[in-house]
């Protein structure tokens, strides 16, 4: 049997809007994936300790409060400390249009704003994931 | 209102006009949809005609504005006497930066203030913390001692302006740090006037941006409500919301149903205190997410006033003004397009109409970058007008209450009602507010109304214009809101300076001394004031607070 992608949604930072990453975390479970979701307040350590014990393939952000220049982007330098650079990184929220190109060059694959289809990301994630 | 025999007739007039009228013209046009429903999934028939509100008693049920139950309003005269307060929720980067901002607001004929606060300060940090790392002045302003709320307030006069502040978990600090102040200008705290949100069940359930557990959270509260009635008289000591519950993705009637369920929840903790109803009834206030379904938000305030004054007479409150539920609006962030993003323009309009009609007590429009951003000032001023042309232009404000009386109106109000005593009955079941939070039960609810929302969007059972139909592929061409990047170094050194400057053996009395009060049951509010007069930063205090408290940490569902 064909292993399940399994995917880490994750809220870094003190950003409480929640609502988004519910949304995303059914979506991809419905739509065969296997997720674990880490709950608020976690820092770029809680999530890159969370996503090595857990063995995912996917690692998506969700930040709606600005911080995510900051906050991605230390969750893949800590990735890539790791030795875990074939982990797929996505993320989502309230980003500027000119912030998503610096977040793609700093290894957040893809990146979603607000009134994203549900099965974009499920795509997406089917044909970016690495492991 | 309808005699019988005179209902009769209608019903029998209708059933002809069903038969003959109705049915035949479907056979040649269609509807457009087998099934109308609003954001409730409340489903909504073509017509509404006196028997859909049979039951209904004017005056019992209705009445008249500025009498019991205020079903169409609290002031006899609503905007004939007075408009609604103009209040943009605002705060971005360092105090100076809003205090700028501040100035351009009321400069354009904003008439109170209303701050957002970064996270870092929303939960109790410093901006030097390790945990607020990113986040300075990001989504609100960041505030972490006294000084920078003089800052803030440089030149505004608070003595005349009323200032509304989003702040939950270290409410009691920050509006220490609001007194503070305008005693340090020689305001006597007595005529200070504003309010503090400090609703933190609604964190619990949606916002999320909690500190303590629930029992010495409700108790931090209950101190609020007594030290306001008694020494801050004119300070509405808090702000209970339904907005964040709504923007998580509830419904209208979940909206209506959890916070005035909360709302009754803070005064029953109350009285448990001993305090008297009509002492500190007069000064709760509430917050409501104005959405797009025009008729169902204006149901929606009409209801919450009507079950609010039915409750409260309930609970033993004797004063007219402990009955009165009076409202601030904000549209609904949530409903926002980050494509083709002056649309959202008209969205508020409509959204800021429904406030207004529903008889709101102040308002904020949001801006039309907001799904992109922090507004720009442009975006705000225009947000600001828009409030403007509808008290000025529109001639709504001309009669109190203009819907009422619509059967259809009237219907959906008792309707909405009807549904929240149901809610509330699954709350009881659940052994009541705490434990229905503790079981994750508000969080599912709102977590399955808002997938099931998202889906609808998806599947193109709702439109968002837009967004899944006349979409355009086009750059999006707005001005976004740069920040000044040495905000964030300025802040720091500020915090490093005073803590090097103030006194610092009183300082540590005094923090001392709010310990030990926190281990007892005596009002925390006047040990705080000493703190934070003694320059005691915000994450200072809240420390004390988290030591003797611990932290909530969240059942994370899905």
């Amino acid at each position: 049997m064909e292993r399940k992608i399994r995917v880490l949604v994750a809220k870094p930072g003190l950003d409480g809007h929640d609502r988004g990453a519910k949304i995303v975390a059914r979506a991809l479970r419905d739509a065969g994936m296997e997720v674990i979701y880490t709950g608020l307040h976690q820092t770029a350590e809680m999530i890159v300790d969370t996503a090595i014990q857990e063995d995912v393939d996917v690692v998506g952000l969700s930040l709606l409060s600005g911080a995510h220049m900051t906050l991605f982007i230390d969750v893949t330098k800590l990735l890539k400390e790791k030795g875990m650079e074939d982990v797929l990184v996505v993320g989502g929220g309230i980003i500027p249009e000119d912030d998503a190109p610096k977040l793609k060059k700093a290894g957040i694959a893809g990146v979603f704003g607000p009134g994203t289809h549900c099965d974009d990301i499920v795509e997406f994630i089917k044909k970016n994931v690495k492991r | 209102m309808f005699d019988k025999k005179e209902l009769e007739k209608i019903k029998q007039k209708k059933d002809e006009w069903v038969k003959n009228t109705y049915s035949e013209h479907i056979k040649k046009h269609p509807e457009r949809k087998k099934k109308f429903e609003n954001l409730s999934w409340n489903e909504i028939k073509g017509l509404y005609t006196p028997d859909d509100i049979s039951q209904f008693d004017y005056i019992k049920d209705i009445g008249f504005p500025g009498e019991y139950p205020y079903l169409r309003g609290i002031h006899p005269t609503k905007y004939r006497g007075r408009l609604w307060t103009f209040r943009q929720f605002s705060g971005f980067g360092s105090a100076e930066e809003t205090n700028k901002r501040y100035k351009y607001l009321l400069d354009h004929g904003e008439t109170g203030l209303s701050v957002a606060f970064d996270y870092p300060t929303l939960y109790g940090y410093d901006t030097d913390h390790v945990m607020s790392r990113g986040e300075f002045g990001k989504c609100g302003v960041a505030i972490s001692s006294l000084k920078d709320m003089e800052i803030l307030f440089n030149g505004i006069p608070i003595d005349k302006v009323t200032t509304s502040m989003t702040i939950n978990g270290p409410a009691t600090i920050v509006w220490a740090f609001y007194i503070a102040n305008a005693e340090n200008r020689n305001i006597d705290r007595r005529i200070i006037g504003g309010t503090i949100q400090n609703d933190i069940l609604k964190e619990y359930i949606a916002q999320k941006s909690f500190i303590f557990p629930p029992e010495p959270s409700m108790r931090l509260i209950v101190d609020t409500f007594e030290f306001g009635y008694k020494e801050v008289p004119r300070w509405n000591t808090i702000s209970i919301s339904g907005y964040h519950i709504r923007e998580a993705g509830s419904t209208a009637v979940q909206e209506l149903a959890f916070t005035v369920g909360d709302g009754l929840e803070y005064v029953k903790w109350a009285l448990k205190r001993g305090l008297n109803i009509d002492d500190f009834a007069p000064r709760l206030s509430y917050f409501f997410n104005a959405h797009n379904d025009f008729f169902e938000e204006i149901a929606k305030y009409r209801a919450a006033r009507r079950i609010w004054a039915k409750e409260m007479k309930k609970l033993g409150a004797k004063k007219p003004r402990s009955l009165l539920m009076r409202f601030h609006t904000q549209t609904a962030g949530c409903s926002l397009s980050s494509q083709q993003p002056e649309i959202n323009i008209s969205r508020v309009t409509l959204q800021a109409l429904a406030a207004v009609i529903g008889g709101t007590q102040s308002l904020h429009t949001n801006s039309m970058d907001e799904a992109l951003a922090l507004p720009s000032e442009k975006a705000a001023r225009i947000a600001l007008r828009t409030q403007q042309i509808i008290a000025q232009e529109s001639g709504v404000t001309d009669t109190v209450d203009p819907l009422g009386g619509s059967y259809y109106i009237e219907w959906l109000t008792d309707k909405m009602e009807e549904e929240t005593y149901q809610y509330w009955d699954k709350v009881d079941k659940l052994g009541g507010v705490l434990s229905a939070i503790e079981k994750g039960f508000y969080q599912r609810e709102i977590a399955n109304a808002s997938y099931k929302y998202q889906k609808e969007i998806e599947e193109k059972k709702r439109i968002v214009v837009g967004v899944n139909k006349y979409q355009m592929d086009e750059p999006i061409e707005i001005p976004i809101l740069k920040m000044d990047e040495k905000g964030e170094e300025r802040q720091i050194n500020r915090l490093k300076k005073i803590r090097k400057d103030r006194n610092n053996a009183k300082f540590e009395r005094n923090l001392i001394a709010l310990r030990k009060a926190a281990e007892s049951d005596e009002n925390l509010m006047p040990f705080i004031l000493d703190c934070v007069h003694s320059y005691a930063t915000l994450g200072e205090t809240c420390q004390v607070l988290r030591d003797v408290f611990g932290e909530y940490v969240e059942p994370a569902v899905y």
